[in-house]
């Protein structure tokens, strides 16, 4: 199993958020994803969930995402800056929703290993943004998928978390598992590889939109 | 089969906890149905004459009433970002969070509109009709809806802009709806208005996921 990216550029509106990204991830291996702020690391991240089109080529295990997005999504978890929680459900209705879309009915000890199960019965709007961020986190678990695409996860966990969260994702790759991590803190992943995206360079290019610009007047 | 019935499930759940809107349609139902008399005032025929086209009215409004937050609320926390990585189909997903739109709004609705049908002097032959109309026509109201809850997920307070898009569409359902219920009260024939309101539902219903899931990939990019 093979993340390989080549010659990745994504554009929005006339500015490039990056250019010329290559890089592989193998089985096994945890990624991180370093650069300062704007350098376009979630960008790039839901990039290669195929939810943001971009030049280039990505492979998952050989299979090209432009030519087979299900069969690569598929293979795919991703966990962004939200937690995609209903605050009207329980923590334990959250987590069984995710279980259960995606074709896992257990929990595969998601429960014990982010220490959910003492506000397992609390609705999730009670939660503090720590438990909340914990409570998405969780889903990457019983979602079983090989790839974890994760966006600055650790944001609202305490240290003991943190930890519990590198060892998570030890445990994950050392099933055969793919995580690729963009944060700005030490995780403790002493063994993972480091990808940097320069800081954004080419700023915001001058409009040629006359109203924008203040010619028409 | 089972993570579609898992998301049916939740969007019931969601829908009739605090919060949901899941009364929200059939409150406005009973509010406006309930105001006719006294706008009219009580003039036993004419009621009789407005009645099937107010409740087919008030019945499309309800509806529209709360299909800005079908995706929107799923847009905004997250959601619709890992349910598109999820096995399941987008155009599956749009069906079925179109089909608890329908069971959540639309059924109420057809339940309660008999009750409401007798304060506006509806005429005894058309209360069959007005249940079988309704219970035909409001399916296609939440998927058309579907549609224009996708094309503006992503817009803040998109709620007007999906009124002007999705409206003009249930301008067909409407008037073949209402003329079902008229006809049945006028006692002429009511089925070739009833096989037209048949077939915008079905056309509806198989073209209404694609399209809004169409809307909902633009929306991701």
């Amino acid at each position: 199993m093979t993340l390989t990216v080549s010659d990745l550029t994504c554009t929005r509106s006339t500015r490039t958020i990056f250019s010329g990204m290559s890089f592989a991830v193998h089985a096994g291996e945890a990624v991180l994803l370093r650069g300062p702020n704007g350098a376009g690391k979630s960008t790039l991240l839901r990039v290669l969930a195929g939810m943001i089109p971009a030049e280039g080529r990505i492979d998952l295990n050989g299979q090209a995402l432009a030519d087979g997005r299900d069969a690569v999504q598929e293979q795919i978890t991703y966990a962004g800056h939200l937690d995609a929680i209903k605050p009207q459900l329980t923590v334990g209705e959250n987590l069984a929703f995710w279980a259960r879309l995606f074709d896992g009915d257990t929990l595969v000890g998601a429960k014990e290993k982010f220490a959910l199960a003492d506000i397992w019965d609390r609705p999730a709007h009670a939660c503090s943004a720590g438990q909340k961020r914990r409570l998405g986190l969780a889903r990457l678990l019983v979602t079983k998928r090989p790839l974890w695409l994760l966006d600055e996860p650790t944001v609202s966990l305490d240290t003991a978390t943190v930890t519990q969260f590198a060892k998570i994702v030890t445990e994950h790759c050392a099933q055969g598992g793919m995580a690729l991590i963009a944060t700005h803190i030490d995780l403790g992943l002493d063994s993972a590889r480091e990808i940097h995206m320069p800081a954004d360079q080419t700023g915001t290019p001058p409009s040629n939109d006359p109203f924008l610009s203040g010619d028409w007047a | 089969m089972s993570a579609a019935f898992a998301l049916l499930m939740r969007e019931l759940r969601l829908a009739l906890r605090s919060g949901g809107g899941a009364g929200l349609g059939l409150a406005f139902f009973l509010i406006v149905i309930m105001l006719i008399p006294f706008g009219i005032g009580p003039a036993p025929a004419l009621l009789a004459k407005i009645a099937p086209g107010t409740l087919w009215i008030a019945a499309l409004l309800a509806c529209l009433l709360s299909l800005d937050r079908l995706f929107q609320a799923d847009f905004e926390d997250g959601t619709l970002d890992i349910l598109t990585l999820s096995p399941l189909p987008l155009e599956a997903l749009v069906a079925i969070k179109a089909l608890a739109h329908w069971l959540t709004t639309g059924l109420p609705l057809v339940i309660a509109a008999p009750v409401l049908g007798l304060t506006l002097n509806l005429p005894d032959q058309a209360y069959w009709w007005l249940v079988i109309s309704l219970a035909v026509g409001t399916p296609a109201l939440s998927f058309l809806g579907a549609i224009g809850a996708a094309l503006t997920v992503g817009i803040r307070r998109g709620g007007l802009l999906l009124s002007l898009l999705v409206l003009p569409l249930y301008i067909p359902t409407l008037i073949f709806g209402a003329r079902c219920v008229s006809a049945a009260a006028e006692n002429t024939a009511v089925l070739p208005a009833f096989q037209l309101l048949s077939g915008v539902t079905l056309f509806t219903l198989a073209l209404a996921p694609i399209a809004a899931a169409a809307a909902i990939r633009m929306h991701m990019r």
